[in-house]
């Protein structure tokens, strides 16, 4: 008999496709697991609307479930309520910062944002908070480009939202 | 989930909400391998991506709400001009990079504004809808609000294109504050807010960026209207051609 704790940590093992130092749980992409008898359901949410690897994520869901011999599953995806970065954990940050991403703040409704108040994002690799913002857009929907003017290395800064 | 909430939202509401997003979301899509500088190629898709994503999560709706068996690839490749209810201004061209700019933040002031409201609706779609989207659109007026300083308070030659094309695209600006029949019947169901009130607000909004950016504000003349009924200028149709093609002439190709 399967449990909700059994389906948890087989989700765990799948890497987010986009950051694959986290799964698919750390990123609070999960939000639910059911089990019904011999029927599974997982419940996931977008980090953004309109990102590409929520299919992928999917669809490694259905086969991490499949290999894991279970027959009865479905996967849906939910908007509410709107995913934010404030579910990651902090070990979850930690390697993030460990692989180069700047973790997000944790305040994710961030009015400073509107009023154009820059915010002070640490370096990566050597903690300067010495940094300035490149672009508010970088190689991923989640992420912003970000330069160190210490060690004057780029990085990637997981905005919060 | 309760469906006595849902189905008080009209169809044509969504794809109103829908076929904007699509639209502008296609249109900055064309920036892909021109923007002027790398930051800003990727700034432009990654915002023309969000918004894609927020009219797939409408046309889905829109599609489940119609009971027709039709999904959200059916509803963006498979109508023609005069059944898109998208707003005048996601049609135009994209013009020089500070036309795209000036219609971004114009729109992004609109739609952070009015997805304020929306989050408000008692149906659980659109509000759940609107709190996914406004963190995306956050973003949006932030990066557009920083490059109308940025270009509107640049070199003489910068200055004079943002004027230009504030004049241009200022009459387009007045479709959102008049709500189409759809609109209207979805604001009279308590499922969608009423944008006339919000007029105020955004044009507060849009001058406390424009005055930083040393640009005037332009005063409301005459409005162009009717996108949000199917009547659309010539665009649309030349975008569908390009954006359908490959559904038209192969339905239902996957790859």
């Amino acid at each position: 008999m399967i449990s909700e704790q059994d389906i948890w940590n087989i989700l765990s093992e799948v890497p987010d496709p986009e950051i694959p130092v986290l799964n698919v749980v750390e990123m609070g992409i999960v939000r639910a697991v059911s089990v019904a008898g011999p029927r599974v359901e997982v419940t996931i949410t977008p980090t953004y609307s309109g990102c590409p690897a929520m299919k992928t994520i999917e669809e490694d869901i259905l086969e991490v479930l499949r290999e894991k011999h279970i027959g009865d599953y479905e996967v849906k995806t939910v908007l509410s309520p709107a995913w934010t970065t404030d579910w990651m954990t902090d070990a979850a940050r930690e390697k993030l910062r460990q692989t180069g991403i700047a973790p997000p703040e944790r305040e994710s409704a961030d009015k400073a944002l509107l009023l154009g108040r820059v915010r002070t994002i640490a370096c990566p690799r050597c903690s300067s908070v010495h940094t300035h913002m490149i672009s508010q857009f970088g190689s991923t929907a989640c992420k912003a480009l970000y330069k160190c003017d210490d060690c004057l290395e780029p990085f990637d800064y997981f905005k919060c939202i | 989930m309760n469906t006595t909430t849902r189905t008080a939202v009209p169809v044509g509401f969504l794809l109103q909400l829908a076929d904007t997003s699509l639209i502008l979301g296609q249109r900055l899509s064309e920036w892909c391998g021109h923007g002027p500088i790398l930051e800003e190629d990727i700034a432009l898709t990654n915002t023309a991506l969000d918004y894609i994503g927020q009219s797939t999560n409408l046309y889905k709706q829109a599609a489940l709400l119609d009971g027709r068996g039709q999904d959200e690839d059916d509803m963006a490749f498979h109508r023609d001009a005069w059944d898109f209810r998208n707003c005048l201004i996601a049609e135009l061209p994209n013009g020089d990079y500070g036309f795209t700019i000036t219609r971004q933040f114009l729109y992004s002031a609109w739609y952070y504004l009015y997805l304020q409201q929306l989050r408000q609706s008692p149906d659980e779609f659109l509000s759940g809808f609107a709190e996914k989207s406004i963190k995306e659109v956050r973003y949006h007026l932030q990066h557009s609000s920083d490059w109308v300083k940025r270009l509107g308070d640049g070199t003489p030659e910068s200055h004079e294109r943002m004027a230009h094309a504030l004049a241009e695209i200022w009459p387009f600006t007045g479709e959102w504050f008049t709500p189409a029949e759809t609109e209207l019947e979805a604001i009279r169901l308590g499922s969608a807010p009423d944008p006339v009130p919000l007029r105020k607000e955004w044009r507060n909004l849009v001058e406390s960026v424009l005055s930083e950016a040393t640009l005037t504000i332009p005063e409301d003349g005459f409005m162009h209207l009717g996108g949000k009924e199917g009547r659309h200028t010539e665009y649309l149709g030349y975008m569908l051609a390009d954006m359908q093609f490959l559904q038209r002439a192969y339905p239902g190709a996957k790859w």
